[in-house]
């Protein structure tokens, strides 16, 4: 399945879809950076709470193929900006982070 | 490639948003080096932790990146405060970051323990009130 069929299936809010034909191989699902490139696998879709421009740096650097805000966090200002033009897929639910995830495992 | 390449960056101690520029950098040249996807996971990551830690605790440094065709080295060198117990600080969960820092989701006390579980050979130079230098090697 791929990023931007990911976003209808589950009725998200794209805020950066630069690569939305990336696949989704997995989930994975933290807010402690650390923790998230050390456990996180590429292809991962990563649903966190964090909103700030450092989930940039992290996505591209553990090569997770999108970041789901839960909880209807929205990326701090210029973030999605940032995602874009750095290639990576940034969405949203305002759903919480547990049942987000439950239905992402469900496509999976 | 018969010699090594080198990078270098400085790591801008004031502006934390862009921590990470360095890390995102030698990911993007390793990849159109060619080198395998593994590896530059664990170099970048690695370099990335190493990059915050700059950020966070010593108000910035300097980042030199070897790259030869079985090795590439990451040197991280700053002038801060230097480790005073480096056994602590490479306990997982052990942090002295500040709240602010936490707040933004770092401060995990994984950042050491990353740094070496990412990389084949990790040394740690620090002198108190002078600073500290990284030194980490992954084979290839």
């Amino acid at each position: 399945m791929t990023v931007s069929e990911l976003g209808e299936q589950l009725s998200l809010t794209a805020y950066a879809l630069p690569d939305g034909a990336r696949k989704v191989t997995g989930g994975y699902t933290g807010d402690l950076l650390s923790w998230v490139m050390g456990r996180a696998q590429e292809g991962d879709a990563w649903i966190t709470i964090m909103s700030n421009s450092n989930i940039v740096a992290v996505a591209t650097l553990a090569d997770v193929s999108c970041i789901l805000l839960a909880e209807g966090a929205a990326p701090d200002k210029g973030v999605a900006e940032l995602a874009a033009e750095k290639g990576v897929n940034l969405l949203g639910a305002s759903e919480p982070a547990f049942s987000l995830g439950a239905r992402l495992n469900k496509l999976l | 490639m018969a010699e090594s390449l080198k990078f270098h960056f400085d790591v801008d101690g004031d502006n934390f948003t862009s921590a990470g520029a360095a890390s995102v950098e030698v990911k993007r040249k390793l990849r159109q080096l060619g080198f395998p996807a593994e590896v530059i996971r664990r170099v970048s990551i690695a370099m990335y932790e190493g990059e915050i830690n700059m950020v966070v605790h010593a108000r910035g440094g300097v980042a030199d990146v070897y790259v030869e065709p079985n090795c590439i080295t990451i040197v991280l060198a700053d002038q801060g405060p230097g480790i005073p117990d480096i056994d602590l600080a490479m306990q997982e969960g052990y942090s002295t970051a500040p709240d602010n820092i936490r707040a933004l989701g770092f401060g995990a006390g994984m950042g050491l323990p990353n740094m070496k579980r990412y990389t084949d050979e990790m040394k740690i130079d620090t002198v108190l009130k002078k600073g500290t230098t990284v030194t980490m090697k992954v084979y290839i």
